[in-house]
């Protein structure tokens, strides 16, 4: 067995999933090229979304693979750092506006 | 920034013979990757064959004022190969009978060549329908004898087709040296201000755009989109079409990709990209390079390579069209970069 949970080369074997049930697996992939065509969304903005997301799901994979998707369609670091502090202020949002809800039961608690 | 071609730098991968032995070793060598031969044989496309000529090439010189980081020809202003008068002139007798549509000069800088404007003046006469030159802008803007370049540019009705990596200043100037940025975008304007590039001029304008790093390109006509648009927001810039080029595994970016330790994720890459359709228009099969000393090869990169055509006609003094169809395309690695995805060529993608 692999010592380590990550092997950036499984990346590649991404599609080898479909191996263990065809018809889900390809319907899957179908779906997922689908998705990232261009459409009322650009695919740039879609790349966009995915670096954003991949990094909100801490997902290695999707990382490195919508950074190179990024870099492929001349988005630039800047904007791909401005993408992941969206995703970042979402993320930080959602721990602080469950304070609200902390300062209920406070205020619902104490005298 | 690098500031001296790998021949100046006395560089194991100056040697063509040694960029070579690492595209058939390691990967290729052990299996983990098929062979360029075999990949295409998979497709029943092995032998390569040339078809009818239809672009002629001609590489005037290595000599440029830019030393770009990706540079496959490791052109640079030490390099001291220029295509003499004499050489030019065999070009010409060639021109004045060939069956290509399109004649397309490139470099280094071709306008470096003592004799470049000489030789336009001359070939422009024969009335060629597609008349390319490949300008690296920055040499418009180099010395006041060079600011007069669109003007010759337009007396010729040459086609000028430039490379720009990408619309802002950071990453131009990353792959292709500082200030190259500025000095391309007061280029382009003074181009634009001859009438260059403007929508439904007849003087074209086209931009070459080759990944900044270790990744292809993405989709030629999202790129152009994007290009204009900041091209013209920022700069109020125009120009025609984006020729979107991959960046082939030769010369300095090899030995980028290997300093980098990218070069097995990058053959990787070319190699899953691999589009058999492509395969059918690679630019090899209807182009001829011509090297600055006269030698035919089949494309600019084969060139740098060392790699001669594979016909008994093998140098510009004895170019016969009719034996050169037909002649099996010599290939190695390499020529997975022409392939990748929507393919690459001299005239962006492919397929």
């Amino acid at each position: 067995m692999q010592k380590t949970y990550y092997d950036p080369a499984d990346l590649k074997k991404f599609g080898k999933i479909s191996e263990w049930n065809q018809e889900l697996g390809d319907k899957f992939f179908e779906y997922y090229g689908k998705v990232f065509e261009e459409g009322s969304l650009s695919a740039r903005e879609k790349s966009l979304i995915a670096l954003a997301v991949a990094h909100t799901i801490q997902c290695p994979y999707c990382i490195d693979a919508y950074t190179g998707d990024g870099l492929q369609r001349g988005i630039t670091k800047e904007e791909m750092m401005e993408a992941l502090h969206v995703a970042a202020a979402i993320r930080g949002g959602a721990s602080l506006v469950h304070g609200v809800q902390m300062m209920n039961k406070v205020n619902k608690l104490e005298m | 920034m690098i500031t001296k071609s790998l021949h100046k730098r006395e560089s194991a991968l100056a040697k063509s013979k040694k960029q070579l032995e690492i595209l058939s070793n390691g990967i290729f060598q052990n299996g983990e990757l098929p062979t360029f031969k075999n990949k295409i044989a998979e497709s029943g496309q092995f032998p390569l064959t040339a078809k009818k000529l239809e672009i002629l090439q001609i590489n005037v010189g290595y000599m440029c004022n830019q030393v770009c980081s990706h540079c496959h020809v490791d052109a640079g202003p030490d390099r001291k190969e220029i295509m003499t008068r004499e050489t030019m002139q065999q070009c010409l007798d060639v021109i004045k009978n060939t069956g290509a549509h399109t004649l397309d000069l490139t470099g280094g800088a071709p306008e470096m060549n003592p004799n470049f404007r000489w030789f336009v003046e001359e070939a422009a006469k024969v009335g060629i329908k597609d008349f390319i030159v490949r300008s690296n802008l920055t040499i418009i803007r180099a010395n006041k004898k060079y600011y007069d370049l669109p003007e010759f540019f337009k007396k010729y009705n040459i086609h000028v087709v430039s490379s720009m990596p990408h619309w802002t200043r950071g990453k131009t100037d990353k792959q292709r040296g500082d200030g190259v940025f500025d000095a391309s975008i007061q280029a382009l304007k003074m181009l634009n201000s001859v009438g260059y590039g403007m929508p439904d001029s007849d003087l074209k304008l086209d931009l070459v755009y080759n990944p900044s790093g270790a990744f292809l390109p993405a989709n030629q006509a999202s790129l152009e989109k994007d290009f204009k648009r900041a091209l013209k927001d920022d700069f109020d810039i125009q120009f025609h079409n984006l020729f979107a080029i991959t960046n082939l595994p030769i010369s300095r970016f090899l030995d980028y990709l290997i300093a980098s330790e990218n070069y097995e994720d990058y053959m990787y890459a070319l190699v899953e990209a691999y589009n058999p359709t492509a395969v059918k228009s690679v630019m090899c099969t209807n182009t001829i390079s011509v090297s600055w000393d006269g030698y035919l090869y089949d494309c600019d990169f084969n060139q740098m390579l060392e790699l001669p055509v594979n016909s008994k006609v093998k140098h510009i003094s004895d170019y016969n069209e009719e034996l050169l169809e037909g002649r099996n395309i010599v290939i190695s690695q390499h020529c997975y970069g022409c392939t990748a995805g929507a393919g690459s060529s001299c005239q962006g993608s492919v397929a």
